[in-house]
C-alpha cells in the first residue's frame, strides 16, 4: 500500500507530470508567475482544493447518479474553490488582490476536473486524497520553475528577496523586461518541454511529414 | 458614448486577448488548433457562448448576488457576492446546455457545425474567465454585452490564428523534442509578442 | 469511468440512476455545500471587510508619508488613520461639504463608492474629450478627501486621483502639504502596467522623487513627469519629476491624471479655497 501511495505522490511530480505530459491546468497557471510569492499561494491553493475535491468525490462516488456526474464534481469544486477565496482574503489579503481571478478559475483548472473524473471516481477516498496532492505538487514544480526564472531574470529577485541589485536601486542588474510580460511564459513552457523530451525521449511526437534527405543533383537532374 | 464602447471592444480584442495575455482556455486552445475549419467552429461557438453568458452573469450579479443587490426584494443588507464562482459556472453549464439543444431542435445545420465543441465550451476557462473580469472590472449591462463580444472574438481570432500558422509548421523541420507541442507554445508566445504592439492604443 | 464504478454496483441495494436517486444526491449536495459554503463566507466576511479598509487606510497613509517602515501591526495603521478626518467633496459646486451637507446629499462616506458613482448618471457627469484629460470618460460629482488636520490647522491633504496609462486605469492617492501645493506623497494601489516598466511607478524611489514638488504656479497646474532626468539647476525643477525608464504613456498618464484631478475639473478650486 505505501510503495502504492508513493507512487500515487510522486508519479505526476516526475513522471507523469500534468503540464508536461497532459498539457493539463496550464490555463490559470501562467498569469500568475511573475512572482513566486504570488505563485506559490497559487499553488497551494490548487494543491488544495485538488486533493479535497478528488476526496469528497470519491467519499461519494457510489451515490453520485452519471447523468448529474459533471455537475456534482463541479458544485464540489466551486464550493471548495468559494471556501479556498475566502480564506485567502481574511489571512492573505494582499496576495488574493494580485491573485484576482485567477483563485475562481480554479473551478475549470483542467487537473482538477481531470483528476476527479479520471481518478476519484473509480478509487477510494485516501488514495484519492493522495491523488489530488501527487498532481498538485506535479503542478505546482512547474509553476514554480517558471516563476523562478521569471522573478529572477525579470526582477532580479527571488520570493521578493533582491538577489540581483537593480539598477534603478544603484546596483548594476539591468532587469529583461520581457520576463514580466506575458509572451515569456509561453517561450519558457516551450522550452520546458523541449527539456523535458530531449531527457525522456518517449514522449516525443510524431512528425506528421518526414522531410525526405538531399537528392544528388545528378539524380535530381 | 459610442467611441467608449468601440475602445472597450478594441481592447478587449486586442490589448487583453483572453488567450494571448491571460492564458485563458489554453488546454482547448493548444489541442484544438491544428486545423483552420475546427479553429472557425469553436471560435464561432466561444463567441456566441461569451456574448450570452457574459451579460447573464451581470445579470446575475446586479440583481441578486451584489452587495445590497436584493434591495428590490426587500432585503438591502444581504451580500450574496461570495455565491458568484457557483453561480456563474452554473448558469455558464446551464446556458452550454440550453443552446446545444435549441440548435439540435431548430437550427440543425448550425448544430451540426458547432455541436461537437459545445460540450467543450463549459469547462473552458476563458468563459469563466470573462464573466470573472466583468465582475472584477464593475462592468454595466451595456460594457458587459460589449466585453463579451470582445472577449470571444479576441479568443477565436487567437485560435484561428494559430490554426493557420500550425497548418504550414507540420511541414517544418522541426528539432525532435520540440515537435508538437514545444513549437506551438513558442509560436503561441511570438503571437503574444505580436498583440503586445497593440498595447497604448487609445480612441 | 462508468466501468470502473459497475463492478461495485451489485454490492448497492439501490440503483443509483433512479429518479428518486439523483433528486436525493442532487439534494443533499446542494445542501452540505450551501451550509460549508455559508458558514466560511459569513464568518469570514467582518475580517475581509476589515483587511479592505485596512489596505486602503494603508495606502493613504502611505501616500502622506505617515508610513513608517516600522508600523506593520494593524492597530498602528488604525490609530494613524484615525487622525484623518474624512470629507466629502462636491466636484460640481467645488466645494468641501460640511456633514450636514453630506448627510443631505444622501451619502454615507464608510460605503461610498465612487467607482460606482461615476457609472451612476444621477451621480456623475460625462466628461467631453477636450475636457477629459485623464482619460476617464466620466467623473462622479462626489469625492471623499482626507485631511490631516494639527492644532486647528490643515497639515496634509490626501486626495484620490485615477487615471489611464498604457494598459489600465491607474488608481492612487496624491498628499499635499498643509499650502495645498507642496506635494507630500503618491502612491497607485491598483494598476496593471507593464511589469518593470510603467509597472514601476509602484518603486518607492521613484515615489520619493516627488515629495517637496509643487503642483501650481499663478494658480494653474504646471506639474510635469518629463522624459529622462530633472535638471536640478532649471528654473522649472521644483515642478518636474523623472519619467519612468521605457515608460514614457505610462508616464504621460501619470502626469495626466494630476493635471486633471488637481486642475479646474478636479479638486483645483477647493484646494484654492483651502490655500485662501
Amino acid at each position: 500500500m505505501s510503495s502504492q501511495l508513493k507512487e500515487v505522490v510522486w508519479g505526476p511530480v516526475f513522471t507523469n507530470n500534468p503540464i508536461g505530459l497532459q498539457i493539463l491546468g496550464i490555463c490559470s497557471a501562467l498569469a500568475v508567475t511573475t512572482q513566486m510569492s504570488v505563485a506559490l499561494v497559487m499553488c497551494v491553493a490548487l494543491t488544495l482544493v485538488t486533493a479535497f475535491s478528488n476526496f469528497f468525490i470519491s467519499l461519494i462516488r457510489n451515490q453520485i447518479p452519471s447523468s448529474i456526474r459533471i455537475i456534482v464534481q463541479m458544485t464540489i469544486i466551486a464550493s471548495l474553490v468559494i471556501v479556498v477565496d475566502q480564506i485567502l482574503g481574511a489571512v492573505a489579503y494582499d496576495t488574493s488582490k494580485q491573485l484576482t481571478v485567477f483563485v475562481g478559475l480554479i473551478i475549470t483548472n483542467c487537473i482538477v476536473m481531470g483528476r476527479a473524473e479520471a481518478f476519484a471516481m473509480a478509487n477510494p477516498p485516501v488514495i484519492s486524497f493522495m491523488d489530488g496532492i501527487g498532481n498538485g505538487l506535479g503542478y505546482s514544480i512547474v509553476l514554480m520553475l517558471v516563476a523562478t526564472i521569471r522573478e529572477l531574470i525579470g526582477s532580479g529577485s527571488l520570493m521578493g528577496v533582491e538577489l540581483l541589485p537593480l539598477v534603478t536601486n544603484g546596483g548594476w542588474y539591468v532587469p529583461t523586461g520581457l520576463m514580466l510580460l506575458p509572451p515569456s511564459a509561453f517561450f519558457i513552457i516551450g522550452l520546458l518541454i523541449w527539456a523535458l523530451r530531449s531527457w525522456k525521449t518517449e514522449q516525443v511526437e510524431e512528425a506528421d511529414y518526414v522531410i525526405g534527405g538531399h537528392t544528388a543533383l545528378s539524380r535530381a537532374a | 458614448m459610442f467611441e467608449y464602447y468601440l475602445s472597450l471592444l478594441l481592447k478587449a480584442v486586442f490589448i487583453e486577448n483572453m488567450a494571448l495575455v491571460f492564458f485563458l482556455g489554453m488546454c482547448t486552445f493548444i489541442a484544438i488548433s491544428k486545423k483552420i475549419e475546427t479553429a472557425i467552429g469553436l471560435g464561432v461557438a466561444v463567441i456566441v457562448v461569451q456574448v450570452i453568458t457574459v451579460p447573464v452573469n451581470n445579470l446575475i450579479f446586479a440583481y441578486l448576488l451584489a452587495d445590497g443587490a436584493l434591495a428590490w426584494a426587500g432585503m438591502p443588507d444581504v451580500d450574496l457576492s461570495f455565491l458568484g464562482y457557483l453561480s456563474y459556472i452554473a448558469v455558464i453549464a446551464a446556458i452550454v446546455q440550453i443552446m446545444e439543444m435549441f440548435l439540435d431542435k431548430y437550427v440543425p445545420s448550425l448544430y451540426n457545425a458547432l455541436g461537437v465543441f459545445l460540450p467543450l465550451i463549459t469547462v473552458n476557462c476563458a468563459i469563466l474567465g470573462a464573466s470573472l473580469f466583468m465582475v472584477n472590472r464593475d462592468y454595466n449591462f451595456g460594457e458587459s454585452v460589449v466585453y463579451g463580444v470582445g472577449a470571444g472574438v479576441g479568443w477565436a481570432l487567437a485560435i484561428v490564428t494559430l490554426a493557420g500558422i500550425r497548418e504550414k509548421l507540420k511541414y517544418s523541420d522541426v528539432p525532435d523534442g520540440l515537435r508538437g507541442l514545444g513549437i506551438t507554445f513558442i509560436t503561441v508566445g511570438l503571437m503574444s509578442l505580436g498583440f503586445m504592439s497593440f498595447g497604448g492604443i487609445s480612441l | 469511468m462508468s466501468e470502473a464504478n459497475s463492478d461495485k454496483k451489485p454490492e448497492k441495494k439501490y440503483d443509483k440512476d433512479s429518479i428518486k436517486n439523483v433528486v436525493v444526491v442532487a439534494m443533499s449536495l446542494c445542501f452540505v455545500c450551501a451550509i460549508i459554503v455559508s458558514t466560511a463566507a459569513v464568518q469570514l466576511k467582518p475580517q475581509r471587510i476589515a483587511n479592505k479598509e485596512l489596505d486602503r487606510n494603508k495606502n493613504i497613509l502611505i501616500a502622506a508619508g505617515l508610513y513608517a517602515k516600522g508600523v506593520t501591526s494593524d492597530s498602528q495603521i488604525d490609530k494613524l488613520f484615525e487622525q484623518f478626518t474624512i470629507k466629502v467633496v462636491d466636484l460640481q459646486e467645488k466645494k468641501l461639504l460640511s456633514d450636514a451637507e453630506v448627510a443631505a446629499a444622501g451619502i454615507d462616506i464608510k460605503r461610498y463608492d465612487q467607482r460606482k458613482a461615476a457609472k451612476d448618471p444621477s451621480l456623475s457627469i460625462d466628461l467631453e474629450k477636450s475636457r477629459d484629460i485623464a482619460s476617464i470618460s466620466r467623473r462622479a460629482r462626489y469625492s471623499v478627501a482626507y485631511l490631516l488636520e494639527q492644532n486647528g490647522t490643515v497639515d496634509r491633504i490626501v486626495l484620490p486621483v485615477h487615471g489611464y496609462g498604457l494598459w489600465s486605469t491607474l488608481y492612487g492617492f496624491i498628499a499635499l502639504e498643509g499650502d495645498a501645493n507642496t506635494v507630500a506623497g503618491i502612491t497607485f494601489y491598483e494598476q496593471q502596467e507593464t511589469a518593470g516598466l510603467g509597472g514601476e511607478v509602484d518603486n518607492p524611489k521613484w515615489k520619493g522623487l516627488w515629495a517637496g514638488k509643487e503642483i501650481y504656479a499663478d494658480g494653474k497646474v504646471v506639474f510635469e513627469v518629463i522624459k529622462g532626468s530633472v535638471d536640478p539647476a532649471s528654473a522649472k525643477a521644483i515642478h518636474q519629476v523623472d519619467g519612468l525608464s521605457g515608460a514614457s504613456i505610462t508616464s504621460r498618464g501619470v502626469q495626466n491624471l494630476i493635471t486633471f484631478w488637481l486642475g479646474d475639473d478636479g479638486f483645483g478650486p477647493v484646494l484654492k479655497q483651502l490655500q485662501g
